[in-house]
């Protein structure tokens, strides 16, 4: 193994006490000066009962700062997590979002005052709208599956406004996100698993069998390109036959890098969907946070979204250099066949500054140059390895993420969790590992257009290591990595089974 | 004692006597899910039609349903898995609940050993 792949994590080698560890001085950072003839009630005087820790500010500064260290970050290394789009965060979303008419406002100021924060939240729902083809667009959803659940609120609001309130069974395959199935179970639905087939996708025959006369369907959720990161090419079809029997087809955005720009899921069938802002947008996702997760449904469904939604109208004072527009945040009676509120406010508002930054930074041109470089990336690896490692579907161009599986290594007593392992020990995020579900050592890999040739090729020089080693018979390294990194293996059969929650001195 | 049968997803049944089956998950199953960590049963008395799932064996690497392989009501619960994960491994132990059947007939669409040894083959 050449040193020059060995990654450089020393920065973490070193244990950080807990606050409370540290030895407790009697200091604070802020000193007030002793009040006459009032009893004392800031310090240590009102903290004294609940043994907050008694440190100096560059005690307090250091120590978190040690800890942010040992976080680690798409701003660290690679970090090729399946499904999860953990693409660079550019700096220019941070600048804007920085500036003072977009950082320093409530969301309770009179809408008169914040009329270029609403204009924004105007145009990102008109760009959504644009690259899914679905035009209705509420952004309040505060993550992913929020996002599936105000989804799937709103397909439940369809139906029962239209008399359809008897149907209540969701179609969903077997290579779904987890969240899909509990989404639809969260408001009331059963579930009907379409089983995918030897290819790896769903097919009409399958769909027609899951689907049966339909009369029982409220809907179906898909992710497309699915989790084994393949393109559903039997999905307009089996839209159709849904869409005949009654249903609305959900499709769950969390791959939606793969297509931006190229595809319009509206094209497709897709009645309603959620973006994850936080994947495809590039906002911050994982530890920075907070996730976005706004939905975009077509005409059929936009009179139940739930609101506030904003509107366009007429300037009640035309200005003088003749801008007419006026934007106004939606009342809850503006529209009385919506379901309702989901959550406080507007939304992350911070995160739809930084995506409409990316968007207009980017271009129409721009962001389908994302989802073609994602997938060309996604095919380097997967083309690069698939020699090394059992590429279940590897007779098939991926999409945007690469699947391989252990089966090689299996017999050799290496499994998916050991290359993982590895990886860390050469300062990379493993992969997304044993998902999806339906392939065995299943290891997901999704570089993002963000990386470099450069990162990928240290990647798969790695890969190829612990292949090659594995093939000569030296399997026994692969047991005990991570070695450098401060914790090793950690025994996580006994941490789900007898979990210590408590801090014990 | 009546022959084991197998299913795709890998569950086993057996016969007790006419119309109680008693169910668990394979060695194939619990090999591929790897140390368990978590196990919910069903309740006493609870229905199920065959092909529902009834149980959850949770492990480190994933949450698998349990499916039942004939329909019927639970009229035993093995409650001393809930202490002893391992216990599933058990040849004689590690059933996860016993159901009072309707259709023996069910049992006869299943795989018998050697058919499930052959399916083995031809997954993974």
């Amino acid at each position: 193994m050449t040193q020059d792949l060995i990654g450089t994590s020393r920065a973490l080698n070193y244990e950080e006490p807990l606050l409370w560890e540290y030895a407790q001085n009697e200091a604070s950072g802020v000193d007030f000066p002793r009040p006459k003839n009032i009893p004392l009630r800031t310090g240590q005087a009102a903290r004294a009962d609940i043994g907050l820790a008694q440190l100096k500010e560059p005690q307090v500064l250091r120590h978190f700062v040690r800890l942010s260290t040992k976080n680690f970050s798409i701003d660290h290394g690679f970090f090729p997590l399946g499904s999860c789009t953990m693409k660079h965060n550019p700096r220019l979303n941070e600048k804007i979002a920085r500036l003072d008419g977009f950082a320093n406002i409530h969301p309770m100021q009179p809408d008169c005052t914040v009329q270029g924060a609403l204009e924004l939240m105007f145009k990102l729902q008109n760009w959504l709208g644009e690259l899914t083809g679905l035009r209705g667009v509420c952004l309040t959803p505060a993550a992913g599956a929020h996002g599936e659940l105000a989804g799937l609120m709103t397909i439940r609001r369809a139906h029962e406004m239209n008399g359809q309130g008897h149907r209540k069974v969701i179609l969903c395959p077997d290579s779904a996100h987890g969240t899909n199935p509990a989404t639809a179970a969260m408001c009331g639905y059963e579930i009907r698993v379409i089983p995918t087939r030897e290819n790896g996708c769903v097919t009409v025959e399958a769909f027609k069998e899951a689907l049966g006369d339909g009369k029982d369907v409220a809907g179906m959720m898909v992710t497309n390109p699915n989790t084994c990161g393949l393109f559903e090419r039997e999905i307009a079809e089996c839209a159709k036959l849904l869409h005949d029997a009654g249903g609305y087809f959900y499709c769950d955005g969390a791959n939606f890098n793969a297509l931006v720009g190229t595809v319009r899921p509206a094209d497709f069938g897709v009645d309603v969907m959620h973006i994850n802002l936080h994947k495809t947008f590039s906002t911050p996702h994982g530890g920075g946070g907070p996730g976005s997760g706004p939905i975009c449904v077509n005409e059929k469904l936009s009179a139940y979204l739930p609101y506030p939604i904003v509107r366009r109208v007429p300037s009640p004072q035309p200005s003088p250099e003749g801008r007419g527009s006026y934007y106004v945040l939606e009342k809850e009676t503006d529209r009385p066949t919506m379901f309702g509120r989901l959550r406080s406010f507007q939304g992350q508002f911070g995160m739809f500054v930084r995506a409409l930054t990316y968007m207009l930074s980017h271009g129409g041109d721009g962001l389908r140059q994302v989802s073609q470089d994602a997938v060309l990336n996604a095919n380097y690896i997967l083309a690069k390895l698939k020699g090394d490692y059992h590429a279940p579907f590897g007779d098939k161009t991926c999409m945007h993420e690469a699947l391989l599986t252990d089966k090689i290594q299996k017999e050799s007593g290496v499994t998916t969790i050991d290359i993982a392992k590895t990886l860390i020990e050469y300062g990379m995020h493993p992969m997304t590992i044993y998902f999806p579900l339906v392939v065995q050592g299943a290891m997901l890999i999704e570089p993002t257009e963000t990386e470099s040739k450069e990162t990928m090729d240290r990647f798969i020089a790695v890969m190829k290591m612990i292949a090659d080693n594995v093939k000569q018979g030296e399997t026994e390294a692969f047991h005990e990595y991570p070695k450098s990194a401060p914790r090793r293996r950690l025994d996580e059969v006994k941490a789900a089974r007898q979990p210590v929650l408590k801090y014990i001195g | 004692m009546t022959q084991m049968k197998y299913t795709r997803d890998h569950e086993w049944v057996k016969l007790e006597g006419n119309d109680v089956a008693v169910v668990g998950i394979t060695d194939y199953a619990q090999h591929a899910l790897g140390d368990l960590v978590f196990i919910e049963l069903p309740k006493m008395g609870a229905t199920f039609k065959k092909g529902a799932h009834f149980a959850v064996v949770e492990s480190v690497k994933t949450a698998a349903e349990v499916y039942t392989p004939v329909s019927g009501d639970v009229i035993e619960v093995n409650t001393a898995l809930e202490s002893d994960y391992d216990l599933l491994k058990s040849e004689t132990d590690g059933w996860i609940a016993k159901f009072k059947i309707t259709d023996a007939g069910e049992l006869a669409a299943l795989m018998d050993e050697a058919a499930y040894k052959d399916y083995l083959k031809t997954v993974d």
